[in-house]
């Protein structure tokens, strides 16, 4: 069948003129909504004079001030919502047990253009009514579930909703039903062909696996080419956050080089973490978003706190949305493992519940055969008993249980002599990140 | 009734093992015995000297993971049986044994033990007529 290689043509293909004013005219919208619903927005705005009518133009965002992560996490749970909850249909929320987690509030409209926008980014790469998308990612709270099974139910496709792990159970189903179309995290896409591998399945040969999404997990061009070889498919890289709805906020085109953010649902800064001012345009900053057609809980001037730039210049693809450059890290000290969001606080915060161990802790993510993991190592204190082999076993097995509780991944646990972690400038080192990315 | 014994906890890594011993030695400590386990992450090297209470603050205060535990220490002759004698000993009065090891010492057989049954021990040693090793 014909289609237009545009899902929201009406959006995609506005020019920079029209970007900004459509921009202006949400933003303004956008702020009379935050102020008029939003208690925490009103106090806020009203502290420091600023009313929706100063907003006349888009310089006028900078008079706007940051929101932050601390912000959700001290208006938890329901805060910061611009629309009584009655409005609201759902509620996505961070897995962190250590301190306050961050609450997503959803519109049945919010969903809808969550959907939208991602299903403009699956059809931006080739997916069609035809295809058959298979995702596996988890579902429930972890966005990347839900977020694509929704998506591509609007785009139209026939979906299999796997869901996450069981890798024969996959595979079976890309080759019975014929799946072209899958989501999966790199390190996952890596571990399908391992287990292909050992089936004596071709992907060419056996599957009609043809585009691949991968995102959540930061990851290298040589990763994406990688998975390309392996599985015979097309890797576009997906960004996202469950502060913004969660994936489908930016998204690579097949030019594969850099992600469109869809600048008609967000405003895009890019600033220098240390001042907040904006960075000169193609240098690395911090992210800061500002959602523009969101009921429940929009967000103005979000800090993301991840590290990023603008690609300079138009691209081919003939859509003038700013493109986005791969990941460079962040400008905190959160972790993202295997798409879960970690922060060494939350590791710190088990390992003090044990008397054996000293406070000297370091945590390693390391790739390997194709698979992230993390390593904790700890020190033991004066008060562990290193004469009992099985209760320092224990100790061991009690730990790793304790902190895959928390932070939902199983780390490697490993006890170490005290003292014996490397320290710089006197001051402990706390995580060392080898994995095979950027 | 007990010795102590000295246990530190050492990473598997070549060179950890020299640094307690060096670390003895420069404090003129003399070493009677010692064994060295390993699981696939750690070690854990077990040692008996003439002055444990000076090997452990010694050890501490260089930074190891030290603890000091008090074993039973039993001198036997030197025949075959003997061991075994002594171990039935414990099996018969219900003591359970985590380690053991063992070695001559002065013309005698020393067989240490640990069990967490201190008291119950003792009082097997002494009505089995067990005798001490002097260390």
């Amino acid at each position: 069948m014909d289609y237009s290689p545009y899902f929201n043509p009406e959006f995609e293909l506005l020019d920079r003129g029209q970007i900004e004013a459509l921009q202006l005219k949400r933003l303004q919208d956008t702020m009379a909504h935050c102020y008029h619903g939003s208690p925490f927005y009103r106090k806020r705005l009203d502290s420091i004079g600023v009313k929706p009518e100063s907003i006349k133009t888009l310089d006028d965002l900078r008079r706007i001030p940051f929101t932050t992560k601390q912000d959700l996490r001290d208006t938890y749970p329901f805060g910061i919502a611009s629309v009584p909850l009655d409005q609201c249909v759902r509620l996505h929320s961070s897995s962190g047990t250590t301190g306050n987690p961050t609450v997503v509030l959803h519109s049945a409209k919010d969903l809808h253009e969550w959907a939208n926008a991602l299903a403009r980014s699956l059809w931006m790469v080739g997916c069609r009514p035809e295809d058959v998308f298979q995702n596996t990612s988890g579902y429930g709270m972890f966005t990347g579930g839900l977020g694509f099974q929704y998506a591509a139910e609007l785009l139209g496709m026939l979906t299999v909703p796997a869901g996450a792990g069981n890798t024969l159970r996959q595979l079976k189903f890309f080759t019975d039903f014929g799946t072209t179309v899958v989501h999966a995290i790199p390190s996952y896409a890596a571990r399908l062909y391992e287990v292909m591998c050992q089936q004596g399945i071709d992907p060419r040969r056996d599957t009609k696996l043809k585009i691949m999404a991968i995102g959540a997990e930061p990851h290298s061009e040589d990763t994406r080419k990688r998975i390309e070889d392996m599985l015979g498919v097309k890797a576009y890289n997906s960004f996202g956050m469950s502060e913004m709805c969660g994936p489908g906020v930016a998204f690579e085109c097949k030019e594969q080089n850099g992600m469109h953010i869809w600048e008609d649902y967000y405003i895009v800064e890019i600033v220098d973490p240390d001042t907040l001012e904006p960075v000169p345009e193609g240098e690395v900053g911090e992210l800061v978003l500002t959602t523009l057609n969101r009921e429940a809980m929009p967000l103005l001037r979000y800090r993301t706190r991840d590290l990023t730039r603008i690609l300079p210049g138009k691209c081919p693809c003939g859509r003038e949305h700013k493109r986005l450059d791969r990941m460079k890290g962040r400008s905190d000290d959160m972790m993202i493992l295997k798409g879960v969001n970690i922060f060494p606080i939350q590791i710190e915060t088990i390992l003090a519940q044990y008397k054996e161990l000293a406070s000297d802790y370091l945590i390693t993510l390391d790739t390997f055969e194709d698979n992230d993991g993390m390593t904790v190592e700890v020190e033991l204190s004066d008060r562990a008993n290193v004469d009992d082999y099985a209760a320092l076993q224990n100790l061991n097995k009690d730990i790793t249980r304790a902190l895959r509780d928390e932070i939902l991944i199983t780390p490697k646990v490993k006890l170490v002599p005290k003292g014996s972690l490397p320290r710089s400038e006197g001051k402990a080192v706390r995580v060392k990140d080898l994995r095979k990315k950027y | 009734m007990t010795v102590q014994q000295i246990s530190v906890f050492l990473e598997n890594k070549s060179g950890s093992l020299v640094k307690v011993f060096r670390a003895l030695s420069q404090a003129g400590i003399q070493l009677i015995t010692s064994t060295l386990a390993d699981t696939a992450d750690y070690g854990v090297c077990r040692i008996l000297c003439d002055n444990p209470d000076k090997a452990y603050s010694v050890l501490s205060q260089d930074g190891f993971s030290v603890t000091k535990t008090p074993v039973f220490a039993i001198a036997l002759d030197d025949q075959p049986g003997r061991a075994a004698d002594a171990i039935a000993c414990f099996a018969d009065g219900g003591i359970s044994i985590s380690y053991l090891y063992s070695f001559l010492y002065e013309g005698k057989g020393v067989l240490i033990f640990r069990t967490s049954d201190l008291d119950k021990a003792a009082a097997l040693i002494a009505e089995k007529g067990l005798s001490e090793a002097k260390l």
